[in-house]
């Protein structure tokens, strides 16, 4: 059972996130045409190792987050907000970190 | 009542002062606190305890723990009885009533021994061979699978419902120790010491471990003494939490440990507030596994007869229980260790005769205290087969290399041993391989995966000494791994030390002369030696095929002394080392636990919360007939008389509210409000119609694609202000709508300055319809509600004449004329009253579900039947409704080829012919001329919704069917095989009741 460190609340038992799939996938633009819409929505890698995945902290604070997860081993890499940099990128601010410290 | 006849006055750490009552197959013994169900029946010379899975041999108490195969139990009566219960672990308390299990008409009389006359035809696989050969295509297998499933045989469950309460609890430590023997007391010891938080648990009720069943001693005194007092230094120490009763099974992710606790076993019921057992999530910074070593059975011939057990088994039930278990014993082991159980039965008065021991040099130690003691040692030999029936009476012992010259010695118990395994389990469940030594002849945990320490015999440290020193040292750096250090050091209190010669695998002896007697190796599965080489011989050379194919290690043992047996028997047959042929996978739970303890407090309601509207007290107070609606509770229909059914009520119901007004609950809407300066920029592109030009004080209608560009979801959305939205949803969507909302403001269109937020539960919603309905409202609103003023698809701010706010609606799903009023949710059921005394004189009608359903189909208005999630705007007759003027959400992939391909299934409404059958939900639809065509028949749709129409008077339905309209006019078949229903119906327009939509304008 995963524990997942939320960048608005802290760290928080896997229950009370939901699962939102893959988050290397772009959300097209609207105007996008019909190619880059199927690449979107049916594409998708299934890597063995790290992979970015969409999590929704829809039992806590309402806000989707990212989470780098390992698909071998499990392991939870890192975790950041839905836009900008993860807690193991350049760029990750303390403030993102968590608040309830 | 019979007496303890193998209780010995004074030995063993049971109180003699506290006698309690058992029964057991009907007879009642007695036992004493401290006991096991196990020790007790030991105690009062019961051996006969049980009968196995397939041949249906009488069996005994075989070990004295958790991994015990066959003393499997059905224990207490009535609802709370628990099949399968292992007798070795069940704590003994007045009042406990077991029963044997897998036996018919008795224990002593089995008619289905006879199994093992026929046992020659039943090898390994026999089922599957059913499958093939002479058998093949005679379906003959489904009769041995009945047969089979007959004979076979666990206890059974009760099928009345548990009556007791289970619990989960979460707890979070530095350092969490397993087991509480020698190694996880020094472990807990010093990680306490260094100021971790330290949780120690252990399955046995108390502390102690291993040490409480051997007579070792410790700095010079009983080893129990030494327990007690790190005993005390722990529990007197407020950051340690001991959890005893508590049996981790296990080892998951990020470093959690399952665990259940048995709050309440050992008790005929649990007291007052108190649940049965306890389901803990326990989640460390550091584990340590102090989690000891299971004893494996040597494998020959009749190994399973009552009176045959394993070596510590016989000394736990000694030094613990004060049972001696045979008066006239002996001992088969390829190690020193067995040799302590031949002394320990000395020392209480017992009789060995001899110890047989397969290796050439025996530790010289025990070698000569066993003959200053007159136990004969017989190295190289073996046993190689046993004689008796319900009780062992001979066995035939010989050298390893001569099974001729095999003799006969009389016993009453044979203890066995092949050498100790650690308790790889939990190691093992975490993904860490275990690692081969083939000096101990044993698997070790391997390297950890997890921030995981292992100690004590778990660790393959099998001495005294060495768990003290280890568990010492493990509990500290599992200490400073998760942050804590002290100067402190240990001294390791003093014990005897042990010089044992090297336990050597033993893993099958020959068979005697005569006969080929049943090598088990699998006690709990029927699983012998000759299965494994039949395996072998048809070809099944993984582990994992052998263990499904013979079924070896699948029972509720998971095989805890058999499975290393099996594989080393595989591995010589195979030429191989054992560690190439490796492990089958571990995987939790370790030892079996109840379904009740895993579902926790989740039951009933507290699994499935009802959600209630406000109004809902006064739906029940009605004695409306309540349908489920996701979580919701939703009135299906009120019926007027207790005869009154659902036809009758709907349609009555129907008629009402389009004859004069109906009142319906529809608080169950997805509500959510959306506000901000982009609000109509953000509806504008989630939803397929256009939202951006929508004047403030207006509803409409909207519908959602899904990305793939089928459609998601419908409902109105109302514009209150220039900067605020309200929406509803379908109640089926409107979780996931909610969750879709935030992803698009969070993730992709963060530029847009919008917030959502739900308000489902904070407003009570109420529709009120019919050509009455202004009248109605016009009683109760301080408002101007003529068409002027308030047309159709109005929306605003309202209050009632006794001043409560709310929101009021011009829409119509019904299709008459119609509001929706929101109000607070507190005000719901007022407002409500309100309603309901203003519509007496027009005979207002609360309206279920069900006519709500039956209005809507009659206005073809499509909803979550048809919004399958397979379905296309244009399917559905939504085309107009897809913006040609701008991008939506959706809209690229929403033109696919396959999506505007020509034959797709479209909405269509239906009429019998006949013009009384129903046309079930869930009819398929074939053509006419295809009733008596030989299939497959090409099925053309299928009744997505159906109800009946008063206006028409005539059953009608909505249906997706194979080119829609194009077949407008056209006569089908609507068919449902499995209810015998063939019912021709006419294709019609789908709407049904005033088509052209003039009612609801008013």
């Amino acid at each position: 059972m995963f524990r997942f460190t939320c960048p608005y609340c802290g760290e928080r038992d896997v229950l009370e996130f939901t699962y939102g799939g893959d988050a290397t996938v772009e959300t097209p633009d609207l105007a996008a045409g019909e190619d880059a819409w199927f690449d979107a929505v049916y594409q998708r890698e299934n890597p063995r190792g790290p992979h970015l995945e969409f999590w929704h902290h829809s039992a806590g604070c309402r806000q989707w987050i990212r989470v780098r997860r390992d698909t071998l081993t499990h392991e939870v890499l890192a975790t950041g907000p839905a836009i900008g940099a993860m807690s193991d990128e350049e760029g990750h601010t303390e403030t993102e970190k968590g608040t309830n410290s | 009542m019979t007496r303890q006849i193998n209780r010995l006055d004074s030995w063993g750490r049971i109180d003699r002062s506290k006698p309690l009552t058992f029964s057991f197959d009907g007879t009642s013994y007695e036992g004493y606190e401290g006991d096991t169900l196990a020790s007790a029946l030991l105690a009062n010379g019961v051996s006969l305890v049980g009968r196995s899975f397939k041949y249906h041999r009488p069996r005994g108490i075989f070990s004295a723990g958790p991994e015990e195969p066959n003393a499997l139990v059905a224990l207490r009566p009535g609802a709370r009885q628990e099949p399968n219960t292992r007798a070795t672990v069940v704590e003994l308390y007045d009042g406990l009533v077991a029963e044997s299990q897998n036996r018919w008409p008795n224990l002593k009389w089995d008619i289905q021994a006879l199994n093992q006359v026929i046992a020659p035809f039943i090898p390994a696989g026999f089922y599957y061979k059913t499958f093939m050969g002479p058998f093949a295509n005679t379906k003959l297998w489904m009769q041995f699978e009945k047969a089979i499933r007959n004979a076979a045989g666990m206890g059974t469950g009760t099928m009345a419902a548990d009556p007791d309460q289970y619990d989960r609890s979460s707890a979070h430590c530095d350092v969490l120790v397993i087991g509480a023997g020698p190694a996880g007391l020094s472990a807990a010891q010093s990680a306490a010491d260094c100021g971790a938080r330290v949780i120690l648990i252990d399955e046995n009720p108390v502390l102690g471990g291993r040490l409480l069943k051997e007579r070792d001693e410790i700095d010079g005194a009983p080893a129990s003494d030494w327990v007690s007092k790190i005993t005390n230094e722990l529990e007197a120490n407020p950051k340690v939490k001991i959890l005893t009763r508590t049996q981790a099974f296990g080892y998951y992710d990020q470093n959690m440990i399952g665990a259940i606790e048995k709050v309440a076993d050992h008790y005929p019921e649990p007291p007052a507030h108190t649940p049965r057992q306890r389901w803990w999530r326990l989640r460390a910074k550091q584990v340590v596994l102090a989690v000891g070593a299971l004893e494996q059975p040597l494998v020959f011939g009749n190994n399973d007869r009552p009176g045959i057990m394993l070596a510590g088994a016989a000394r736990t039930y000694l030094n613990e229980f004060g049972v001696l278990v045979g008066r006239n014993a002996i001992v088969f082991a390829n190690n020193d260790d067995a040799y302590r159980t031949a002394f320990d039965l000395v020392a209480a008065g017992g009789f060995v005769s001899t110890i047989v021991d397969p290796r050439t040099s025996p530790g010289s130690a025990v070698k000569h205290q066993a003959e200053a003691l007159g136990i004969k040692v017989l190295t190289e030999h073996a046993i190689l087969n046993t004689h008796g029936h319900f009780a062992l009476q001979s066995v035939s012992i010989a050298p390893i290399d001569d099974p001729a010259s095999s003799f006969d010695q009389a016993c009453d118990l044979l203890v066995m041993s092949g050498g100790w395994q650690p308790a790889v389990h939990l190691s093992s469940q975490t993904g860490a391989r275990p690692v081969w030594d083939g000096d101990l002849n044993s698997f070790l945990p391997g390297t950890p995966r997890q921030a995981q320490f292992n100690a004590g015999a778990a660790a393959g440290q099998f001495s005294l000494h060495a768990c003290l020193t280890e568990g010492l040292t493990r509990g500290a750096e599992a200490a400073r791994a998760a942050g804590f250090s002290t100067g402190k050091t240990w001294t390791v209190p003093s014990v005897a030390l042990e010089q044992p010669a090297q336990t050597e695998p033993y893993w099958e002896a020959p068979d005697p002369i005569f006969g080929h007697p049943k090598k088990f190796v699998d006690h709990q599965d029927d699983v012998a030696a000759s299965d494994i080489q039949l395996a072998h011989r048809e070809g099944y050379i993984s582990v994992e095929h052998l263990k499904r194919y013979t079924t070896l290690g699948m029972g509720t043992d998971q095989g805890k002394t058999s499975n290393i047996t099996g594989l080393a028997i595989m591995a010589n047959l195979r030429g191989e080392p054992i560690e190439k042929v490796g492990t089958t996978t571990f995987r939790p739970p370790y030892t079996p636990i109840s379904i009740g303890v895993m579902g926790g407090s989740e039951r009933g309601q507290q699994y499935k919360p009802r959600r209630r509207s406000p109004m809902h007290d006064w739906h029940d107070d009605q004695g409306c007939e309540w349908v489920p609606a996701g979580l919701w509770d939703r009135p299906r229909y009120y019926p007027k008389t207790a005869q009154e059914g659902l036809q009758e009520a709907y349609i009555r119901e129907t008629k009402a509210t389009r004859g004069s007004v109906g009142i319906c609950d529809v608080t169950t809407l997805g509500k959510i409000d959306i506000q901000g300066p982009d609000a109509a920029e953000f509806l504008n592109r989630i939803y397929t119609n256009g939202f951006a030009k929508l004047p403030v004080g207006k509803a409409r209608y909207g519908v959602m694609l899904r990305e793939d560009g089928q459609v998601y979801d419908d409902g109105t959305t109302s514009r209150l202000s220039e900067t605020h939205f309200v929406m509803t949803t379908t109640t089926a969507h409107a979780v996931s709508v909610m969750a879709k909302i935030e992803f698009y403001l969070q993730a992709v269109w963060p530029d847009l300055r919008v917030k959502a937020t739900s308000v489902t539960e904070q407003y009570a919603a109420i529709a009120v319809a019919g050509p009455k309905s202004r009248d109605v409202l016009s009683k109760v609103l301080d408002q101007d509600l003529t068409d002027a003023a308030f047309p159709f698809m109005a929306c605003g701010p309202c209050k009632t004449s006794d001043g409560i706010p709310g929101r009021l609606f011009r829409i119509s799903f019904s299709g008459e004329m119609a509001y929706e009023i929101n109000v607070p949710s507190d005000y719901g059921q007022q407002v409500w009253d309100a309603l309901m005394a203003a519509g007496a004189e027009f005979d207002i009608t609360p309206y279920g579900l069900e006519a709500l359903g039956n209005m809507r189909i009659e206005k073809g208005h499509v909803a979550g039947s048809e919004l399958d999630g397979r379905t296309t705007a244009q399917d559905l007759g939504l085309e107009k409704m897809l913006s040609t003027k701008k991008d939506f959400l959706g809209k690229a992939l929403a033109y696919r080829e396959g999506f505007v391909a020509e034959g797709r299934k479209k909405l269509v409404g239906l009429v019998p012919t006949d013009g009384k059958s129903s046309l079930p939900n869930g009819s398929q639809i074939i053509e006419v001329s295809d009733k008596s065509a030989t299939p497959p028949i090409p099925m053309l749709g299928h009744v997505t919704a159906n109800g009946f129409s008063p206006e028409l008077n005539t059953p009608i339905a909505l249906a997706l069917l194979k080119d829609g309209m194009a077949r407008e006019g056209d006569t089908i078949l609507v068919t449902f095989p499995l209810r015998g229903i063939e019912v021709p119906a006419r294709v019609t327009s789908p709407h049904f009741v005033d088509p052209e939509g003039k009612r609801q304008h008013g």
